[in-house]
Order: C-alpha cells, then sequence, then structure tokens
C-alpha cells in the first residue's frame, strides 16, 4: 500500500513538473515569432464565449474578427494582435480576464464584454489601467458613468437601458394598445433591472397599469407560482427583458399556467437559440434588424454571410461597428496611446451599420432603435424608433 | 381558494422531485453517517441522461428514466467505492471532503465540451403539455406524471425496505455495523446496495425535474441538492418517511412564499423555515431524541 502511494506521488510530481516546463516554453517563443522592427498594437477583446449565453460570444467574435480582417489586421501602420478572453458571463470571471489583458498582454484597447454585468467591472479595470474600453453591446447607464463619474476611457456602441425600457413601453401603449403590464425580472442582473425599471416608469406614465413586478434569481428553474398569480391578472403584456434562454424557460412556463399575454422583451431575445415556437408573437427592442432597407446593411449582411454562412444577429453586427469605431479612432489619433485614442474616440461620427453614430458627453452614442416581432419562426423588422 | 389550490399542487410538484433527492441523502446519513454532497450533482447527471435518453438515444419516456437510473445507480456505487469506502475508518470530516470534491469533479467534469458542455440547454418535452380543470384550478399532465413516478417509486422503495431481505438487512447495518456484522451480514455490500437505491431515486428525480422545468445544464443539481438536504435534516435525517414529508414542506414553502409573500424571499423563507425547525426540534419533524449508548 505505502509503495503504491509512493508510485503515485512520484508519477505526480513528473507529471507537474512536465506540465510546468509545458508551461514556461511558451512566453519564450513569443519574442522570437515577433519581427523586431514591426510595431504592434494588442487589442483585446472580451465576451462570454461559453456559458449560459455563449451565442452572445459567438457572434460577437465573428463581427470583431471580421472587423479586423476587413482592415488587414493593421491600422495606423501597427499590425494588429488581437487577443481573446472568455467571461463565461460571469463578473468575477471578466475582471480576471480584463485584468489579464491589461497589465500581462499589454493591450491598448478592449471591445467587450458583452453583459452589462461583466462590462461594469471591466470598466473599473480598463479606467484605472488607463486602457480604452468599447463595449459592443451594455446597454446598463453605469457602464460609462457611475454615481455621477464618467469613466473617461469607456464607451459602447449601443443605446442605453431607458432608452430601450422606454421604447418597449411606448410601444406596448401606442402600437399595442396596452392597458395592463406583467414584469418579471433577475434581481441579480444589472441589464434586466435597468429595462425593467425603465419599462415599469415610462408604462406607468403613458397610463399603463403594472399588475405585477416579481423578481427571481439566475438560476430559478420553477416560475410556477409567479405565473400561475400572474395568468389570474390576465395582464395584456407580460414584458420578460432577460436573455433568450430564461426568456424562452419562463415563456414556456407561462403558455403552459394559460398566460395569453403578448410577451415582450429587448435586445437579450436577439440569439437563434430563442425558442421561436413558444415565443412567437412576442416583440423586441433591438440594435439592427438584417431586413433594413438601409444599403449599409446590406453590405454587411452579405459580407457576414460570405464568410461564416449566416445571417449577423444584433450582436456581431454592434461588435463591427465597434471595432470598426475604434478602428477609425486609432487611425485618427495615429499612435498607440490609449489617451490619444480615447480623445479621437470621443470627436468621432460615422456611419456604421447600425445607423449614424455620434458620442454623448457620457460616451453613449446617439442612435435609433427597431422593433422586432417573432413571426412564423422568424425575426420580422416592424419599425425604427428614433430617440 | 381555486387560486391557493393550484399553487399547492406546484408546490406539490417541487415537493415530489426533492422527495427522490431526499430520500438518498437520508438513506446514505442512516447507513454510514455520511452527508453525501456529491448526491446533488448525481441527480444533475440523471436529469441530462434522461433528456438524453428521450432525446438523442430515441428511447421511450418510461424506459429513459429506467435507463437513466441505473446509470446512476452504477455512478453512485462507484463514488462509494472511490471516494468513501477508503476512508470508512478515517475521521468523519475526510469523507465529508471527499464528498465536496466528488461534487465539485462531477460538475467541472460534466462542464467539458467533451461531456455535456457548459452550456445551459433548453430541452424539449417528450409529450405535448395538456391542462386539465380540477375543482377550477389548472393541473398539467406533467403534474400527474410526476406524482405518479414519485408514488410508485415510493411504494417499490417500502416495499423493498420492509418485505425483502435486503431490506431488512439495510435496517439492520443502519441500526448497528458491527452486530449486523456478527449476524452475517455483508456490510460493505449494503451499503453499495444502498447508494445504488439512492443514486436511482436521485435520477429518476433528475429526469422529472427536467421535465417539468425544461432547462437544464452541469451546475443544476446545486439548489435542488441543497433544498433537498434540508427537507431530510427537516424530516429528521436517516428517517425515510421524514425525508419526504421534510421534501413536501420544503415545496409548499418554496411555491407559497413565491406566491403569497414575494419572490425574492423565497429562498431566505425555505432556509429559515430550516433554522426555526432545528431550534425548536433539533432532531426533525419526525425524529426522536436518541439515548446515548454505553
Amino acid at each position: 500500500m505505502r509503495r503504491k502511494i509512493a508510485t503515485a506521488c512520484a508519477l505526480l510530481l513528473v507529471a507537474s513538473l512536465l506540465l510546468t516546463v509545458g508551461c514556461a516554453q511558451k512566453p519564450e517563443e513569443k519574442p522570437s515569432a515577433q519581427q523586431p522592427q514591426e510595431k504592434v498594437i494588442r487589442i483585446g477583446m472580451i465576451a462570454p464565449l461559453t456559458g449560459d449565453v455563449k451565442t452572445f460570444g459567438e457572434s460577437t467574435k465573428n463581427g470583431f474578427l471580421l472587423a479586423l480582417e476587413e482592415a488587414g489586421n493593421q491600422v495606423a501602420g501597427f499590425k494588429i494582435e488581437p487577443v481573446m478572453g472568455d467571461d463565461r458571463n460571469d463578473p468575477t470571471e471578466a475582471v480576471n480576464v480584463a485584468t489579464k489583458l491589461c497589465t500581462q498582454d499589454k493591450v491598448k484597447a478592449i471591445v467587450g464584454s458583452v453583459a452589462s454585468k461583466c462590462s461594469i467591472p471591466v470598466s473599473e479595470v480598463c479606467e484605472a489601467n488607463k486602457v480604452v474600453q468599447i463595449s459592443p453591446t451594455s446597454t446598463n447607464p453605469r457602464v460609462t458613468v457611475d454615481l455621477g463619474r464618467r469613466k473617461t476611457y469607456v464607451f459602447r456602441a449601443c443605446f442605453i437601458d431607458p432608452f430601450q425600457g422606454t421604447v418597449g413601453a411606448k410601444f406596448a401603449l401606442d402600437n399595442l394598445k396596452a392597458k395592463t403590464a406583467a414584469v418579471l425580472y433577475d434581481q441579480g442582473n444589472d441589464y434586466v433591472i435597468g429595462l425593467a425599471s425603465y419599462f415599469r416608469d415610462a408604462f406607468k406614465a403613458g397610463g399603463g397599469e403594472i399588475v405585477a413586478w416579481e423578481a427571481y434569481t439566475k438560476d430559478d428553474v420553477d416560475f410556477s407560482a409567479v405565473l400561475t398569480k400572474i395568468a389570474k391578472l390576465k395582464p395584456d403584456i407580460l414584458y420578460l427583458p432577460d436573455y433568450y434562454n430564461m426568456v424562452s424557460l419562463i415563456g414556456k412556463q407561462a403558455r403552459q399556467k394559460g398566460i395569453k399575454a403578448v410577451f415582450l422583451g429587448g435586445d437579450g431575445w436577439d440569439s437563434s437559440d430563442l425558442d421561436f415556437e413558444t415565443m412567437e408573437g412576442g416583440y423586441f427592442t433591438n440594435h439592427y434588424s438584417p431586413e433594413d432597407p438601409r444599403p449599409e446593411v446590406k453590405a454587411w449582411v452579405e459580407k457576414y454571410q460570405k464568410k461564416y454562412g449566416s445571417t449577423p444577429d444584433a450582436l456581431a453586427t454592434l461588435a463591427y461597428d465597434a471595432t470598426v469605431l475604434l478602428l477609425k479612432a486609432i487611425e485618427k489619433a495615429g499612435s498607440d496611446d490609449p489617451t490619444k485614442i480615447r480623445d479621437a474616440l470621443q470627436s468621432l461620427e460615422m456611419d456604421t451599420v447600425s445607423g449614424r453614430i455620434s458620442f454623448d458627453k457620457d460616451g453613449n452614442p446617439v442612435k435609433p432603435a427597431v422593433i422586432l416581432q417573432i413571426s412564423g419562426g422568424k425575426q420580422k423588422y416592424v419599425a425604427t424608433v428614433r430617440p | 381558494m381555486t387560486l391557493v389550490l393550484e399553487q399547492i399542487f406546484n408546490g406539490l410538484q417541487l415537493g415530489f422531485v426533492y422527495a427522490l433527492i431526499a430520500l438518498g441523502y437520508t438513506m446514505v446519513y442512516g447507513i454510514i453517517r455520511l452527508i453525501n454532497f456529491a448526491h446533488g450533482d448525481v441527480f444533475m447527471v440523471g436529469a441530462y441522461l434522461g433528456v438524453l435518453g428521450y432525446t438523442a438515444w430515441g428511447l421511450p419516456f418510461p424506459l429513459a428514466i429506467v435507463v437513466a437510473m441505473v446509470l446512476c445507480a452504477v455512478l453512485g456505487v462507484s463514488i462509494e467505492r472511490v471516494a468513501y469506502r477508503p476512508l470508512r475508518y478515517a475521521p468523519r470530516i475526510a469523507a465529508l471532503i471527499s464528498a465536496i470534491g466528488v461534487s465539485l469533479f462531477l460538475e467541472y467534469f460534466c462542464s467539458l465540451k467533451f461531456v455535456f458542455g457548459p452550456n445551459y440547454r433548453v430541452v424539449s418535452r417528450p409529450f405535448e403539455v395538456v391542462n386539465f380543470t380540477v375543482g377550477g384550478a389548472n393541473l398539467s399532465n406533467i403534474q400527474i406524471v410526476v406524482a405518479v413516478v414519485v408514488v410508485v417509486l415510493l411504494a417499490l422503495l417500502q416495499y423493498m425496505l420492509f418485505h425483502t431481505k435486503v431490506g431488512k438487512a439495510m435496517r439492520a447495518v443502519s441500526y448497528d455495523h458491527d452486530a449486523a456484522r456478527l449476524m452475517g451480514i455483508n456490510v460493505d455490500s449494503i451499503i453499495s446496495v444502498t447508494f445504488a437505491i439512492g443514486s436511482a431515486l436521485a435520477a429518476a428525480g433528475g429526469v422529472l425535474y427536467a421535465v417539468a422545468y425544461p432547462r437544464i445544464w452541469p451546475f443544476l443539481g446545486i439548489m435542488p441538492g441543497l433544498k433537498a438536504f434540508t427537507a431530510a435534516v427537516l424530516g429528521g435525517i436517516g428517517i425515510v418517511p421524514g425525508a419526504v414529508l421534510g421534501a413536501i414542506i420544503m415545496g409548499q414553502v418554496d411555491v407559497l412564499s413565491a406566491a403569497f409573500i414575494s419572490s425574492q424571499f423565497r429562498d431566505a423563507i425555505a432556509f429559515s423555515v430550516l433554522i426555526l425547525v432545528l431550534l425548536v426540534r433539533p432532531t426533525g419533524v419526525l425524529g426522536s431524541r436518541q439515548p446515548e449508548k454505553v
């Protein structure tokens, strides 16, 4: 017995030695692979490549890489070296990845993250390390401004929650003629809370009534108690501002409990993994629609389809837009100094796929929103709403 | 009134699933005084296997449950062999830590891309949902299937415990290991049987859970596992009817507090009930204070 243990220990020791040797070799290879005279700028990307919203991460990566490829992987005389980070849609992991990108990989700018709950902590890391951050899709106001303090290195390529929640409420009141609404929200997700509360405020201000306001947590799977209650109240609208995965689960149980309300939500629904059958007839606010007749959109959809063989969703589009905006700013600054890139970005105004973008003093873009409907198992373009 | 009735149905559905998990906790504790923290993860594996059974492998639903139960029974026995049996005469804390290790191992192993993958999966159901009206309240066929499967399994378990040799041996071992061994009972194999039955029940619970709340992922077992463990303690750990009673109480507390107090407080209320019960009755609802053996 003792001998066995000794052998096992020895084996483990050898294995761990081999592992350390294997790891130690990697960094040594890097400098020799680079040519010393070539100037390199590292650009990081943070997205949930695995986890509960992995399709978001995949789309973001596609958009990001396509934009870099289009620029020939260089900008302002620098060769671009992309560094990928996976935050698994987990704020703690997002901070780890962001810290690694800023301090170890020495990136000058980061595109990401996707979810507000990750982008908010990442923005603190970027601000502290003076690295430019541009989040493609984080819509919570606190990404760029917290407690009245503007994080000067932080930008985004999408509109913010007050706008999206308000547009949702307006659409419900004016176009759907809704009188009553029930809201279910994740009490641990900044994005969901933001959308839910701005929807509530705008819906009430417009003369509607919120008949139910119920919270849940990320790991909840049983909504029967709350949905049974809501079924009895017969609301016109069930507002579900969460991501596609949770929305599909809640939607399924809601219909099972006999809730006939129209489902309404935000850009978190935009995924091919949404349960289209359950969500049929529902509406959601989004950043862009591939059916939008503008020529920029047409060209982009063709380009994306040629490369990846599928229609780009809003995540891919915004990641592309964010990266293009960043590259333009680096070019304008003509430098890899993040402070100069930041100043260039702030004063930028250009046409992107998701509309003409300029930045307000809080680093938020001024741009339009679209309303989409789930119809016949597909997303259908309904309307464009300007700010 | 119909609203209350419907919420009670919802609570029963949840409580029945908790009961299947709680039984495993309580039986293993009853036999070797070990809290098998990996039990919630066996439940998770069961959910995955069941769903794979009726989707990918194309098995009929009842057979999918049986296959998941058998595979998880094997898993439970192997866990006991590898992680608990070598520590049987070590201090109890060692086995407990080993259990936590197994739990984390199962969660992260199942998260690997070539096993089940780290993502949430919204799964399809093996049959269409049909709603019935009972006394004005909605009752779905899922709730009926859950109730029927659980009641059948409980009846089988009860029969096995009180009308078969193995059941008698299990009760004997739980009463006194050494005396049971002196009577010619193979204690090791009885412990294996206990793990097999407990894991099989958890697997059945997992499949029903995945059908009732159709979204699965590798960390699915944590919360139901914790709630079921609480239920086992609430009913009196080591006591089989206590686990079922505790689970049904937990299910009702869960659903009724979400329905009539606030959905934000459901977990807080559920665990407060546990603390209260333990303060008033430390041995659980059905537990009785045992005299110290001299």
